[in-house]
């Protein structure tokens, strides 16, 4: 990896780049970060699906699948991301290195030049967007809200936090909510899209072969439609160190599942406000998020209770989430056991083994990411949200000095805020 | 060992199979932090019925997927910790026709190949360790029980196949469990995690003979025999049955549709698959009318897939994805199989090709695609790195061909999972 560039370009839109001749492939994104709230949050949803239908001059979804496939079946897609408060909205593109096509053509600049028409040039009538993609996409984004529950394992993570931050932001749904989405309008959409255009804070990020020169001229000339009359600055996220009650509150759905899912959500104390992100992250592998892990070498391995038992942080809000499917009647043994861990990490009870693979899982994880594009875009993006400036393998030499008291003090503040549990529609839920 | 280079796709190989009987590959990829290791048996959860010790055994369904749950227990602890505890973030997976062991590390990677080596090579079970695992695969199986994806697509095999064991779920049910002994587990391992019958893919910035070296020391010297299994008498659909369909928690309903494609000897199979893949693409690519035309409709979603699939001796077209009307899509994709055919899609065939290009090279990006596809490729007799180049020989005739004889309406099944 060459040296990484980070510049704004224009008023409030940076860009990224990554030199590196070791893929296949370019990627380029192009993300504008908003906030996540109730108003705004389903028009943010929809926004990109609804641009992605057609431009001024490539008018349907098929012109502009033609032209991907003719750029060597470039992709460009629609992404709607969700980090700590930030809606984070836009395009993630990826085509074949000029390097693997004979010379004969270049798509770097195709590419970007049609992300940008898509995001600055929308089909529009007498200056709004299509009714007809608005419409299209409002009961498309309705059944892809719909279809969350297909999947157990990811629905419950998003519906425990819409129950434990039911007054935060945070708690929205990445997709928005039904009610919302029913009653939104192409003028309304376009209103807010122009807002956003016009002032929202946008991150470019490229990885590939390119040098910068080339790639900030395609940019500059791609996006030069761009309108910045506006300034929005990046959007604050709400932080609560504490819980919002002295107990746990407990959620309990019912449906018509086999296997019990259960989900713990953990405020991070002072860590939340102050993190040391080092500390934080392998506090993580340390009680949940590796094979090595507390609640996965006690929950599953010696008590037999489920076949997954793992924790993930958001670091941009300060929450944590521990989840777990299990038999409907291991509710209050799984709950518990998931809890005592946490204390006993505390309580120092953490061995110097059992430190050094968390700590070596988290720095295999960052200098792997260099070598996964779709992974370097994400970190990126998350260090533009936070005050992270560091490079992967900068971060990896960091988590190498975490100690013991560390992780520790990390523990000391985190506690339990909600209790969820999705069960069987019988009775044989032991939950009290 | 021996080296071929691909200079077109930027890809230089490193093979030889080893005294031992044992294939491996090095997948050279300078420049890479972390290096990929990929130890696969040719075993899955549909090889049920084989011959071991002269003798023809009838094993339950799930028993290949609860050895390898069962391979990570060594003598002196438990692999998967040894491995996070030196760096390597460790997995295995058990499809219906293999049964891989890997890790990626960015440090310390001999040492893990050797752990990895010899945890897979040393079998030791007890029936406490044995029985202790039923809780946990019994809550795997919960797990994908409540999956509408699994429920979706057993369903389509079932109604695809007869007989052919792939149409059992891959984790079996917990009665079929209940039955598993270590005796069985030890027959299991004795007959197929064997040198000949599995290959050593390694991808990255790694030192070929070190690999081949590591191989040589820790595995068996045998090369054991290759062995003999029974998928028994395959050649036909269940029978009249077209359709199926679950109820299930599910917000959105979810279509699975698949038709069976010829069987077609080892040199043919890179042909066939990237013919199916263009097929597919001009059928329902995101450049196709018919895309267009359903998701204007609100039929189907961005994430609708066409996939060609080879499993266990039988290759296959899969169509699947969310939909609130799966028989209407399902019928649309016959209808379309039929009109094409009336058509000179030649121009559009050509651009699929270019198409392809692209996203075989994409692939390459990817260890796990990477030693998967070799693997594959090892065990089905075909070079994958040769897919780039194969484009060329396909063209629009052999594209028609293939429509006009697996897409005709009465071949294509439709398992769909709807709301309660």
């Amino acid at each position: 990896m060459k040296e990484i560039l980070r510049k704004e370009i224009m008023p409030n839109v940076r860009l990224t780049h990554l030199q590196t001749d070791k893929f296949k492939t370019g990627v380029f994104s192009a993300t504008i970060l908003t906030g996540l709230d109730r108003e705004n949050a389903s028009k943010n949803a929809l926004l990109p699906y609804v641009l992605r239908r057609g431009t001024v001059l490539h008018n349907d979804m098929d012109s502009i699948a033609a032209l991907l496939d003719d750029a060597y079946g470039a992709v460009i897609e629609p992404v709607v991301r969700k980090k700590g408060e930030t809606h984070c909205i836009g395009f993630y593109a990826d085509f074949a290195d000029d390097f693997f096509l004979n010379g004969k053509e270049s798509v770097l600049e195709k590419v970007i030049g049609l992300t940008a028409e898509i995001m600055t040039a929308p089909a529009t009538k007498s200056g709004t967007l299509l009714h007809e993609y608005v419409d299209g996409e409002k009961n498309r984004l309705l059944d892809e809200l719909e279809a969350q529950v297909n999947d157990k394992r990811s629905y419950v993570l998003s519906r425990s936090l819409e129950l434990m931050c039911a007054k935060e932001n945070y708690g929205i749904n990445r997709l928005g909510r039904e009610s919302q989405i029913k009653k939104v309008t192409a003028a309304g959409l376009t209103k807010h899209y122009r807002k956003l255009i016009a002032g929202a804070p946008i991150e470019l990020f490229y990885c590939g072969s390119a040098g910068y020169d080339r790639v900030e001229n395609a940019v500059l000339e791609a996006f030069a439609a761009l309108p910045r009359t506006g300034f929005i600055p990046i959007p604050q996220t709400e932080i609560l160190t504490r819980p919002v009650k002295s107990e746990p509150r407990v959620f309990i759905d019912r449906m018509d599942v086999g296997q019990g899912k259960l989900v713990i959500g953990f405020r991070m104390g002072e860590a939340a406000l102050h993190p040391n992100h080092p500390a934080l992250l392998v506090f993580n592998a340390l009680y949940g998020g590796a094979p090595t892990s507390k609640l996965f070498v006690n929950v599953r391995e010696r008590m037999s209770l489920c076949y997954y038992a793992s924790s993930q942080i958001d670091r941009h809000k300060g929450v944590m989430l521990v989840s777990s499917g299990i038999e409907f009647n291991k509710y209050e043994v799984a709950k518990n056991e998931i809890l005592a861990q946490l204390e006993a990490i505390k309580g120092g009870d953490i061995s110097e083994a059992e430190l050094e693979s968390a700590k070596k899982t988290v720095m295999n994880a960052y200098k792997a990411s260099m070598d996964s594009q779709s992974s370097l875009e994400g970190i990126y993006l998350d260090n533009c949200l936070s005050d992270i400036r560091y490079s992967p393998d900068v971060m990896a030499a960091l988590v190498y000095d975490v100690t013991k008291k560390d992780v520790m003090d990390v523990a000391a503040g985190v506690c339990a805020d909600a209790v969820y549990f999705l069960t069987g529609n019988g009775g044989d839920t032991d939950e009290s | 060992m021996k080296v071929k280079d691909y200079t077109s796709i930027g890809e230089r190989v490193f093979h030889e199979k080893l005294l031992n009987g044992l294939p491996v590959y090095v997948v050279s990829k300078p420049g890479y932090s972390k290096g990929r290791a990929f130890f696969a048996v040719n075993y899955g959860g549909a090889d049920r019925r084989f011959k071991a010790n002269g003798k023809w055994l009838n094993t339950p369904a799930g028993i290949a997927h609860y050895l390898e749950h069962k391979m990570f227990d060594m003598e002196d602890g438990n692999a998967l910790g040894v491995l996070f505890a030196n760096g390597a973030s460790a997995n295995a997976f058990t499809s219906s026709d293999m049964t891989a062991y890997h890790f990626e590390c960015t440090e310390n990677f001999e040492q893990n190949l050797r752990t990895l080596l010899k945890f897979v090579s040393t079998p030791y079970f007890t029936e406490e360790s044995v029985e202790k695992e039923r809780g946990i695969i019994g809550q795997e199986i919960r797990m994908t029980e409540d999956s509408p994806e699994t429920a979706g697509y057993f369903g389509l095999l079932k109604l695809m196949y007869k007989k052919h064991p792939m149409r059992d779920s891959i984790v079996g049910t917990v009665d079929d469990i209940a039955q598993i002994t270590p005796q069985m587990l030890y027959d299991c391992h004795g007959t197929f995690y064997t040198n000949t019958n599995m290959v050593l893919c390694v991808v990255g910035d790694v030192d070929p003979d070190m690999v081949a070296r590591a191989a040589e020391e820790i595995l068996p010297k045998a090369r054991g025999e290759a062995p003999i299994k029974d998928y028994g008498r395959d050649d036909a659909p269940s029978g009249k049955k077209r359709s199926v369909k679950a109820q299930m928690a599910v917000g959105m309903p979810l279509l699975f549709a698949g038709a069976r494609l010829e069987k077609v000897p080892n040199e043919r199979i890179l042909q066939q698959e990237i013919t199916a893949q263009a097929a597919l693409r001009l059928l329902i690519g995101r450049s196709s009318p018919l895309y267009m035309d359903l998701y204007s409709r609100g039929l189907i979603g961005r994430d609708f897939l066409g996939q060609y699939d080879r499993i266990a001796g039988q290759a296959m077209l899969i169509f699947s994805g969310e939909s609130r009307d799966p028989e209407a899509v399902a019928e649309a994709i016959s209808e379309r199989a039929e009109s094409i055919l009336n058509e000179d899609f030649s121009e559009a065939f050509e651009r699929q090709k270019k198409a392809l290009i692209g996203a075989r090279l994409r692939e390459l990006n990817s260890f796990s695609d990477v030693c998967y596809n070799v693997a594959k490729g090892c065990f089905d007799g075909y070079d994958p790195f040769e897919a780039i180049s194969a484009l060329q020989g396909i063209t629009a005739k052999s594209v028609r061909d293939m429509i006009s004889e697996s897409l005709s309406p009465e071949k294509l099944m439709v398992s769909a999972v709807v709301p309660k």
